[in-house]
């Protein structure tokens, strides 16, 4: 078993566990993925390429959503 | 009396008036306010995902996207790039290629960086965004956002949030009268005789929020805006009588009594 991982999501430091997905990361976030968007080093990634996308240490990661807004 | 629909980047709309979901004291009351509103577009914004309350949804568990139109906006954003970023992000959420674009250049005042509004309005239109800028009362930069392919033009009637109503008809009117793409008043007004003063000028239609939801009673006042709204329109299209400055009597000045 390697070390976690340390990632910056929405600003806050955090571990995962090593060869983590985005995918695997809104899971442990309990966030449902069609409502999100994520961006990972300020580059957009697609639904469906969440799951292909492993995590780095270092790694930032920003999860938006539609808030209220005028 | 027939009205023309409104149309902005080839999508028809019903409803003239346009309605923001900020700022509500809560999401039922948002709720009944849009549907009082009879309003079709609805603005949200777009932020983070708040991570320690993932329980708490976000705009998309109250409002259904197939009800309503979804108008992300790019509020607080102070640059192009960053107004570009929150502009790709939203379109990412997949519901449509619009975007109110908001290019802050001034913390106390709201009012737009109109340099970084053209700059942004050319790389989205270039990337496909149907762009709605909010901007100024200033026609010459109204005339470069057109040039620029935004499909709408935004002026304030007053700043963002004040409440003030419609400061200069007559900008707004010029505005309106000079571009071909429609003009939608976005910020400033406070009551329903500024909806209805701001529809008189011959605009689109109107984008409003902290007007309904500061209200007193919110879901009262947007029922309020949309007559008002309808009743400036159909004023315009019926065409006001002139003004003069004399009295001119209404009835009959013959057949009075000796």
């Amino acid at each position: 078993m390697t070390d976690p991982i340390t990632i910056v999501v929405n600003g806050e430091e955090r571990s995962v566990a090593p060869e983590s997905s985005l995918l695997d990361l809104l899971g442990v976030l309990e966030l449902d993925p069609r409502a999100v968007v994520v961006e990972l080093n300020r580059e957009i990634v697609r639904r469906p390429a969440l799951g292909d996308t492993a995590l780095s240490s270092g790694d930032r990661i920003e999860l938006v959503h539609f808030v209220g807004g005028g | 009396m027939p009205d023309q629909p409104l149309v902005i980047g080839g999508r028809e709309f019903r409803s003239r008036l346009m309605v923001g979901t900020g700022k509500y004291a809560d999401n039922e009351t948002m709720v009944r306010a849009i549907e009082a509103s009879g309003a079709e577009v609805v603005t949200v914004a777009v932020r983070r995902v708040d991570l320690d309350r993932t329980k708490e949804e976000g705009m998309l568990h109250h409002l259904d996207p197939k009800k309503v139109f979804l108008l992300a906006n790019t509020a607080g954003c102070y640059t192009a790039d960053e107004a570009i970023r929150y502009a790709r992000l939203a379109r990412e959420a997949g519901f449509n290629e619009f975007i109110k674009l908001e290019v802050i250049g001034d913390e106390e005042t709201l009012l737009p960086d109109v340099d970084g509004l053209l700059r942004a309005t050319r790389v989205l239109v270039d990337e496909g965004f149907t762009v709605m800028a909010y901007t100024n009362e200033d026609l010459i930069t109204a005339l470069r956002l057109e040039d620029a392919g935004c499909a709408a033009i935004m002026p304030l009637a007053s700043p963002i949030g004040s409440g003030l109503g419609l400061i200069n008809p007559y900008t707004v009117r010029t505005i309106k009268r000079r571009l071909s793409q429609p003009v939608i008043v976005d910020a400033g007004v406070g009551t329903a005789s500024d909806a209805c003063l701001t529809m008189e000028q011959g605009v689109d239609g109107i984008l409003m929020n902290t007007a309904i939801a500061a209200a007193e009673h919110p879901v009262a006042m947007a029922s309020a805006m949309r007559h008002a709204v309808e009743a400036g329109r159909l004023a315009y299209l019926a065409g006001r009588m002139p003004r003069r400055e004399i009295a001119v009597p209404s009835s009959p000045t013959t057949g009075m009594l000796d």
